[in-house]
């Protein structure tokens, strides 16, 4: 159940190589491209609007609805003026329960997101950077780890342990840390033979400062979208387990507001409003994460950016752009 | 011949690490395995029911490791114990009864995904920033956002619930008799159309998307030029020259995502009711049923490593790099 194994990192691995320049702009200067790229793409603005949004109502909203597992009218009733979105099969209201989910399915979304790039790094930065057995052996293992299914291995673990948030993020990083590693590795390996990491070498720096100053500084772009994948794949897997019936049923999540529906047969009832809402917050939350990553996507790659502005340039003249080898110029 | 050997022998050392973590997933369970899994069942299990637990476990007074060699001989002789939940059946059997549909399910959505994704990729990439290319790809992310089983939610209320234009859930309905007969044949894929669907909605943008993108690279490369030089028909340069090359990272990544496809057919079994592996897995999950969920564990990997092998058979007659540098 690796985090969207597609896609996004084809056109990540050749970018992310920047200059050490951005390394050495600073924390505060590096903050401020991120929030430029960010307002530079309309993709990536929308995209952090609607994570903005999500935030506020998970940190906010509990204490604008009641408790959601109180039993506040007649169930399965349709959305009114009293309850907004309808009540469950039991009565609940489901606005409060969407509200309250969102804080527990975010808190487990971003911490698994960054616990399963911290797991992938170390392993697959180790793996990159000392090569040969270490090399060896680790590939071994995010390889097996890759190829066995996710879904029904973390079904087999969770199904031992006690249900609870823990147990769930436990699963969750099990299964989906492999992807992580092996794209580092192969990102730091091709950094590793690069003119000034050798130098570095030369000039006896250590292990741990070439990797922390010399190489991490030059993933960064990688690092930043694989967090908002590994974020979107622990959203997703994690409603999918709950789903299931592996949460804590009792709680008050996303995924088991779709197994209450679920078991409730809200389908055969028409009950749409019990299971839609959710479902398009899980959607929202995901498009909006990799609307955010598309925009890094361009613009820490500078090929991909220059590409944008040769092509308005020769729109704003009246010419027919033409397909041709995007190369990175000093202009625009 | 020797890469073949080498894959053979990573999936062989997959499915050993595979068998390994199913002995020993049950023996990680807080306090002594045996008791609490007996405690768990205590007056809803008859004696014999309970015997064969032990049994499929292997929990027995002996060392851990002849338990772990007796378990590898259960297995390798495909005894994967019995089922609580379908008491007396053994795993091996209920598993093998639902698994013709999980394959039918997850493979027709899986080839149908796989060349419709691809060949939209090659159209968006060819006419790029056309219509195909600025409007499909967003729209194919959107989707993509959106939970398996919660689209097939949606499909089935809308279709099934509403429209009534396909059944509610189950692979065959009730008036038909299984057989090689059109009827029946008709009626399955009747009930096939909207979980088939769903699947294949949802994983259509990831084999779009990166069809595009290296596709939109290989059409940089200067044998691409030289064909469309040449004044071979565009049709001819956008399939056998630039498509094939193309289509490489597309197949190693088929092995990939088949496993995480299988995961979102699975839950979108349950959702239509499916006779498959994922109806099984939430009754073995909802009646604690261990030896049937590790059975589907095990037998889901197996497939799904079998699969990967037969992946790498076919990139290894796509790609004559592979073939030189063993050779």
């Amino acid at each position: 159940m690796s985090a969207n194994p597609k896609g996004t990192v084809s056109t990540k691995t050749n970018g992310a190589a920047k200059t050490s320049a951005g390394a050495r702009r600073g924390v505060a200067g590096g903050l401020a491209t991120w929030v430029e790229a960010v307002k530079h793409d309309r993709r990536a603005t929308f995209g952090a609007c609607v994570i903005a949004l999500f935030v506020l109502v998970a940190v906010f909203g509990p204490l604008f609805v009641g408790d959601p597992t109180d039993l506040v009218g007649i169930p399965m009733q349709p959305p009114s003026a009293e309850h907004w979105l309808g009540t469950t099969g039991q009565g609940q209201d489901v606005l409060a329960q969407l509200v309250v989910g969102t804080r527990a399915s975010l808190l487990i979304g971003f911490s698994v997101g960054l616990i399963v790039v911290f797991v992938g790094a170390l392993i697959g930065i180790t793996a990159g950077y000392f090569g040969g057995r270490t090399d060896a052996l680790l590939s071994l293992l995010f390889n097996v780890f890759l190829v066995i299914p996710g879904l029904p291995l973390a079904i087999v673990i969770a199904a031992y342990l006690p249900s609870g948030p823990l147990t769930l993020g436990f699963v969750l990083v099990v299964t989906g840390w492999a992807w992580n590693a092996r794209v580092l590795r192969s990102q730091t390996l091709a950094l590793r033979n690069r003119d000034f990491v050798a130098a570095a070498v030369v000039a006896g720096e250590s292990n741990l400062r070439i990797v922390t100053r010399e190489i991490l500084p030059n993933m960064t772009s990688l690092i930043v979208s694989q967090v908002i994948g590994g974020t979107v794949y622990a959203i997703g897997a994690q409603v999918g387990l709950e789903f299931l019936g592996l949460g804590d049923v009792s709680a008050v999540t996303w995924g088991t507001n779709l197994y209450w529906a679920q078991n409730d047969s809200a389908l055969l009832t028409g009950a749409w409003w019990t299971f839609a809402p959710t479902g398009l917050a899980v959607a929202l939350v995901g498009f909006g994460l990799t609307m955010l990553n598309s925009g890094f996507d361009e613009i820490t790659n500078p090929r991909l950016r220059m590409q944008r502005a040769w092509r308005a340039f020769l729109l704003g003249r009246g010419h027919e752009p033409s397909r041709s080898t995007p190369v990175v110029r000093e202009h625009a | 011949m020797r890469y073949i050997l080498k894959r053979l022998g990573f999936y062989l050392l997959a499915a050993w690490v595979a068998v390994t973590l199913n002995f020993f997933l049950p023996r990680l369970m807080p306090g002594d395995p045996a008791t609490a899994l007996f405690a768990r069942f205590r007056g809803m299990l008859a004696p014999e029911a309970m015997d064969a637990l032990r049994e499929t476990f292997g929990l027995t007074e002996a060392p851990l490791l002849i338990q772990y060699f007796t378990y590898l001989g259960h297995v390798f002789k495909g005894d994967l114990g019995i089922s609580v939940a379908y008491f007396p059946a053994p795993v091996l059997q209920v598993i093998g009864n639902g698994l013709v549909w999980t394959v039918f399910l997850a493979g027709t959505a899986v080839v149908i995904s796989f060349v419709v994704g691809t060949l939209l990729g090659v159209t968006a990439a060819w006419w790029r920033f056309g219509k195909v290319d600025t409007f499909v790809p967003p729209t194919a992310a959107l989707i993509g956002a959106f939970p398996y089983f919660w689209l097939a939610m949606v499909a089935l209320y809308v279709f099934g619930f509403k429209l009534g234009w396909f059944p509610l859930g189950h692979a065959y309905g009730d008036y038909v008799t299984p057989g090689f007969n059109f009827e029946f044949i008709a009626d399955v894929a009747r009930h096939a159309v909207l979980p088939v669907g769903t699947v294949v909605i949802a994983t259509l943008g990831g084999w779009l998307l990166t069809m595009r993108n290296t596709m939109v690279s290989v059409l940089g490369r200067d044998y691409v030029n030289l064909a469309r030089a040449k004044g071979l028909p565009p049709r001819q340069v956008a399939l056998r020259y630039a498509a094939r090359n193309a289509l490489l990272p597309s197949v190693t990544g088929f092995g990939m995502a088949l496993g995480f496809v299988l995961g979102g057919s699975l839950l979108t079994e349950i959702v239509f009711s499916y006779p498959g592996q994922g109806y099984l897995l939430v009754q073995a999950v909802r009646s604690q049923d261990y030896p049937l969920m590790q059975g589907i564990f095990l037998v889901i990997t197996l497939a799904v490593l079998g699969a990967n092998f037969i992946v790498d058979l076919v990139s290894l007659w796509l790609d004559p790099r592979i073939r030189e540098s063993v050779s």
